[in-house]
Order: C-alpha cells, then sequence, then structure tokens
C-alpha cells in the first residue's frame, strides 16, 4: 500500500471555485475574490486561500479499494509546504501517494494511521505546494 | 506593510473569533471544498457514526487558522509551511478563537522567516487545533 501513487489530475483553478471557497470559510479577504484590488498587488492577480489546495483532487483516490470505513475516519495532522501562491487562472497538475502507514494503541483500541502527500504542479513543471496529510482510523 | 524588522520573537499575532460554527457552514464547505463525507452533513449518519451530531471538517478549522496568518500577513508576506494537527472535534454552535505567537525569527536568502506557533480553541477553551507556520517577510533594508 506504501507507495501507491494515482494517476494525475490537471485543474483550471476558476476564480468562482476560489470564491464559493472563500465564502465557505467566511473569509472576505479581497485577495480571493475582488480582481480588480488584487491585480494592484504584487500577485498580480486572484490567488487562492492558504487551505484551498486541499479540495484539488489527485487524478485517482489512492485510498480506493483499501476497506477504510468512512464512519471511522478522522483527520489527524496536515503539513503544507508552499513555494507560492495558487493563481486564479492556472493550471495546475496534481497527483497524490500513500507515504507511510502504521498503528497505534489508543484509548479505544488500535488506530490506523494513513499517510498520504499530494503536490501541485505548475505548467512549467515546478511545484508549487506539497501537503502531507495523515488520516486516522478509529477502531 | 509589515517588514520582518517590524516583528520579533515572543510577539503575538492579532486573533482571530469565528462563530458560532453552523450546520449551514458545513454544508457550504463541504460543497466547496468537494469533502462530501455524510459524517459532517447528515445528522442520522452522524449519528449511526456514534457521534453526538454532525460536526466541522478538521479543515474549516484550518482555514481559520489560515484567514488569521493571512490577514496578519496583509500583501508583504507569504506562508512558506502550515501545520496543525486537529486535537479535538468542532462542533454546530463552537465560536472558536484563533492566536498566534511569534516563536522565532531568522534570515535566509536576504529575506525574513518567522516561526509562528498557532491554536484554536473552542468556547469551552478546549484546545481544537494545534500547529505552527513559517512565513517569508521583506526586509525594510532590501
Amino acid at each position: 500500500m506504501v507507495g501507491r501513487k494515482s494517476k494525475p489530475a490537471r485543474h483550471l483553478i476558476e476564480r468562482g471555485a476560489i470564491r464559493r471557497f472563500a465564502e465557505a470559510i467566511g473569509d472576505s479577504n479581497p485577495l480571493w475574490v475582488d480582481e480588480e484590488y488584487a491585480r494592484k498587488t504584487r500577485h498580480g492577480g486572484i490567488v487562492a486561500p492558504p487551505t484551498f489546495p486541499f479540495t484539488l483532487p489527485a487524478g485517482s483516490n489512492v485510498r480506493e479499494g483499501l476497506p477504510i470505513d468512512l464512519k471511522k475516519i478522522l483527520h489527524g495532522e496536515i503539513e503544507f509546504e508552499y513555494r507560492r501562491p495558487l493563481r486564479a487562472g492556472e493550471v495546475i497538475t496534481c497527483s497524490a501517494e500513500i507515504v507511510d502507514f502504521y498503528l497505534k494503541e489508543g484509548k479505544s483500541g488500535v488506530m490506523s494511521f494513513l499517510v498520504t502527500e499530494t503536490r501541485g504542479v505548475d505548467e512549467r513543471g515546478e511545484w508549487v505546494y506539497k501537503f502531507r496529510s495523515t488520516t486516522v482510523i478509529r477502531p | 506593510m509589515m517588514f520582518y524588522e517590524d516583528v520579533k520573537a515572543g510577539d503575538l499575532i492579532p486573533g482571530l473569533v469565528k462563530g458560532p460554527v453552523e450546520r449551514i457552514q458545513l454544508v457550504k464547505y463541504a460543497g466547496a471544498s468537494g469533502d462530501f463525507n455524510p459524517i459532517h452533513v447528515d445528522e442520522v449518519y452522524a449519528q449511526a457514526a456514534g457521534m453526538k451530531s454532525v460536526f466541522a471538517h478538521g479543515m474549516l478549522s484550518m482555514a481559520f487558522l489560515g484567514q488569521m496568518l493571512s490577514d496578519w500577513l496583509g500583501l508583504g508576506g507569504d506562508l512558506l509551511r502550515f501545520q496543525a494537527r486537529f486535537a479535538a472535534i468542532v462542533w454546530p454552535g463552537d465560536v472558536i478563537t484563533s492566536t498566534g505567537k511569534i516563536v522565532r525569527c531568522w534570515e535566509e536568502d536576504g529575506e525574513g522567516r518567522v516561526e509562528v506557533e498557532v491554536e484554536s480553541r473552542s468556547q469551552e477553551g478546549t484546545v481544537t487545533v494545534k500547529g505552527k507556520a513559517v512565513v517569508r517577510l521583506p526586509r525594510r533594508s532590501a
């Protein structure tokens, strides 16, 4: 299971998707929504909030086929690395890989931890963000 | 605009209060994020899973911390690293207060780097998210 890789998926970073995300989290920063404002900043246009990259799916689900009950999973931890903010209108290729799996004895039994690493690469072939995310599977 | 020279270890960054978290916000977040795990939006399903009700996506709680950091950075700085550990569940009705404290400042490649410890707490004082961030700040002299 560790080492299993997703297919890549190309995503156009849509202004509307960024706006809906900003509205959902209740963040009214004009950098996420106001093109005229954002154009005058050093970003040169609308950029995405820092946790937005988590919403971009890879081309296939690396957890597909694993015996994981949706009722039992919790998000444990995540760490993002950024080279720069994600810009509206750019195309990002997103892929994921399972990088670790381990068990830990908890209060209510054995908990499983599944760690995936996802990265987004721009059209020049440079990574823009990476994140390492740990899903906890309750007993 | 904020510069590296304007901050030092020990400083608190401006906090942020969000909420009360409403069920409709969980629905909006599910739609905006594409995370449709019914445990966050379907009360019957959530209770069948042994939870007292639906609860917030961890990433919604992290987004509150993200908002605090980007509000603080304004137009001058960039996030380079942002880590969060989800320590307790955020329930509908919770009011979430996020805070951050600068723990380290150093220079790298002619720019400023600042590490911030961040956390969120519910109205009862329970720590819901604990994390840290590394940001890049421009230097005034540069």
